[in-house]
């Protein structure tokens, strides 16, 4: 329960970062801004290495630190080191769009909002889960909102923020009767008192419904996925790159603690509705994918998808399926940033993000092509890349779980999903365009951030032995 | 004294309120005082639930506390948003806020 400053080491760096930054933004000459993006990637990896070196807890059950506010685990270590990649990724990518790069402000957000998901990941207590869920929506409300001059950037910005503030009230007083009901707002003497017997599990039940509306705001589920596709298609592409990735990965990792690890009611009250939510979003989101005209469009329903087959290994309720989802988190993070990563470095040149501008890009960038190519199969779930044995783990919890029928609805999805990523994939390597002898110049810095998830997206779907052991390692001390 | 069942009452039918109010009204402005209305529901049953449990211990308090000062967050960045989207489309209905879609 003690202060324990080396668990902290990230949330404390990356408020001296913040800090940093909004004062060298205000020194710094204006024709000088464009270092921003490269400093605060640089810092960003610095905290990352920080973390990876003297913030690892013991292998275990983890303990509550600061007063019961926060949990130090394995899990809480696993998903700050995914928010910190994605957060550097997203800075380098910014490299180049015209109205964020020499922004400072822009960044403070950005590592603010990694704040709040480092905070997210390691909550143990409602009042410390609700502050760190809101540090890191309110910056993204901003950060999709920023192209003040861009029509469909406020409209975006506006939509992410109603929506958000919608759910997280909805959320806030799902917390409030639970605090009522348990008389404690600390996660894990909450199932303490349930292994007492005393809570009434019926309104357990409505609270967590309640609550869920939040949490599946954050990642994107059906039913609560409607902003989705237009917050991705308006925001500033990089920003879209972190919302698919670390905010999505923040959210499942509040899920998992708070549902697996401390929720007092046991999995076979709430996995139906799990599951269903998980079946729901698959279909629907692979459905309405199969339609789209715009890259970032498509990619938001399949990150719809996504969230749907992640949601899988919840529903297991399973040391397999916790074990599945921090998989699944990992993999898809690199695999997504380097779609993104195309798409961005491509607006940056053409300008448009039309699936039909794609024409011929094989022939104009063999590399950029390519990039997409294994992006893609590894979300569509292809071997040997990471997207394949991270679907295997989660149909497998699945059927562990007695769920047959989540694990076939999981495969057919999965077919269905196939298609819409070769169709972007036929256009890219099958159709012809004027524009194909055009150069198309790629930034080192992108390409770097490209060739380190690529290299990741295959590195873990082939070397599976250490992420697969850490993860289960965490997911067995969220138990 | 009156019993606890009563402010819980209250609360939720503001919360039922507030929550018509987001889903139903057109004006931004409007859905955003239907937020705050929930989130008064919730400050309501926070107080309520502390006073009628243990007093000293203050977790509720300090729960509230922390709603309000991130409710009015919220509501700033909201209506700088709202301002940004005003001065682009001279317009704050939700239903006419339609340029993303499918």
């Amino acid at each position: 329960m003690g202060a324990n400053y080396l668990a902290i080491l990230p949330e404390i760096s990356l408020a001296v970062l913040a800090a940093l930054l909004i004062l060298i933004d205000l020194r710094l000459k204006p024709e000088r801004k464009h270092i921003l993006p490269g400093l605060t990637a640089g810092g960003l990896l610095l905290v990352l290495v920080a973390t990876l070196l003297f913030a690892r807890p013991a292998a275990g059950a983890g303990e509550s630190i600061w007063g019961g506010m926060l949990r130090h685990d394995l899990a809480a270590y696993i998903f700050r080191i995914i928010f910190l990649f994605g957060a550097a990724a997203t800075a380098i990518l910014t490299q180049g769009w015209k109205t964020v790069e020499r922004r400072g402000e822009f960044y403070v957000l950005l590592v603010l909002s990694t704040l709040g998901m480092t905070l997210m990941a390691a909550s143990a207590d409602l009042i410390m889960l609700f502050l760190a869920i809101e540090t890191a929506s309110i910056p993204l409300y901003v950060m999709a909102g920023f192209m003040t001059s861009d029509d469909k950037s406020t409209e975006a910005g506006v939509k992410y923020l109603l929506f958000g503030a919608a759910t997280s009230a909805v959320m806030l007083y799902g917390f409030s009767l639970l605090y009522g009901f348990a008389g404690t707002t600390d996660l894990y003497e909450l199932s303490a008192a349930a292994a007492a017997g005393d809570l009434p599990v019926l309104g357990l039940a409505g609270v967590l419904v309640l609550a869920l509306a939040g949490f599946g705001f954050k990642v994107a589920v059906v039913p609560f996925h409607f902003w989705a596709p237009d917050v991705y298609e308006g925001a500033p592409t990089p920003v879209t790159a972190f919302l698919s990735t670390a905010s999505k990965a923040a959210g499942f990792a509040v899920i998992l603690r708070f549902l697996l690890a401390a929720y007092p009611l046991e999995v076979a009250n709430w996995g139906g509705l799990v599951a269903v939510m998980a079946v729901v979003s698959m279909t629907v989101g692979n459905a309405a994918a199969l339609a789209q005209k715009n890259i970032k469009r498509l990619l938001a329903y399949s990150s719809i998808a996504h969230a749907g087959y992640i949601l899988m290994g919840i529903a297991a309720g399973t040391v397999l399926g916790a074990t599945g989802v921090v998989y699944y988190l990992a993999v898809y993070l690199v695999t997504n940033m380097a779609a993104f990563a195309v798409v961005i470095i491509f607006f940056n040149v053409v300008g448009s993000d039309d699936i039909a501008s794609y024409a011929g890009l094989s022939r104009r960038h063999q590399g950029l092509a390519f990039a997409m190519l294994v992006a893609f199969l590894s979300l569509a779930g292809v071997p040997p890349l990471g997207g394949f044995f991270a679907k295997i783990l989660v149909f497998a919890a699945a059927v562990e779980a007695n769920l047959v029928w989540l694990a076939i609805a999981g495969v057919l999805n999965a077919i269905l999903g196939l298609y819409y990523y070769l169709m972007v994939l036929k256009v890219i390597y099958l159709d012809r365009s004027e524009d194909e002898s055009k150069p198309l110049p790629v930034r080192r810095s992108h390409m770097a951030v490209l060739v380190v998830c690529l290299v990741l997206v295959l590195v873990l779907g082939t070397v599976l032995g250490p992420l697969y052991d850490w993860s289960t390692i965490a997911a067995g001390g969220l138990f | 004294m009156i019993p606890l069942s009563w402010y819980l009452v209250w609360a939720a039918a503001l919360f039922a309120v507030g929550l018509f109010g987001v889903l139903a009204r057109k004006n931004i402005i409007a859905i955003l005082m239907g937020v705050e209305l929930m989130l008064n529901a919730v400050n309501i049953n926070l107080v309520a639930f502390w006073r009628y449990l243990d007093v000293r211990d203050i977790t509720g308090h300090a729960f509230a506390l922390m709603v309000f000062a991130v409710a009015a967050a919220e509501v700033a960045v909201g209506l700088a948003l709202v301002i940004s989207l005003y001065r682009r489309r001279q317009t704050v209905a939700a239903d006419e806020v339609d340029l993303l879609k499918w």
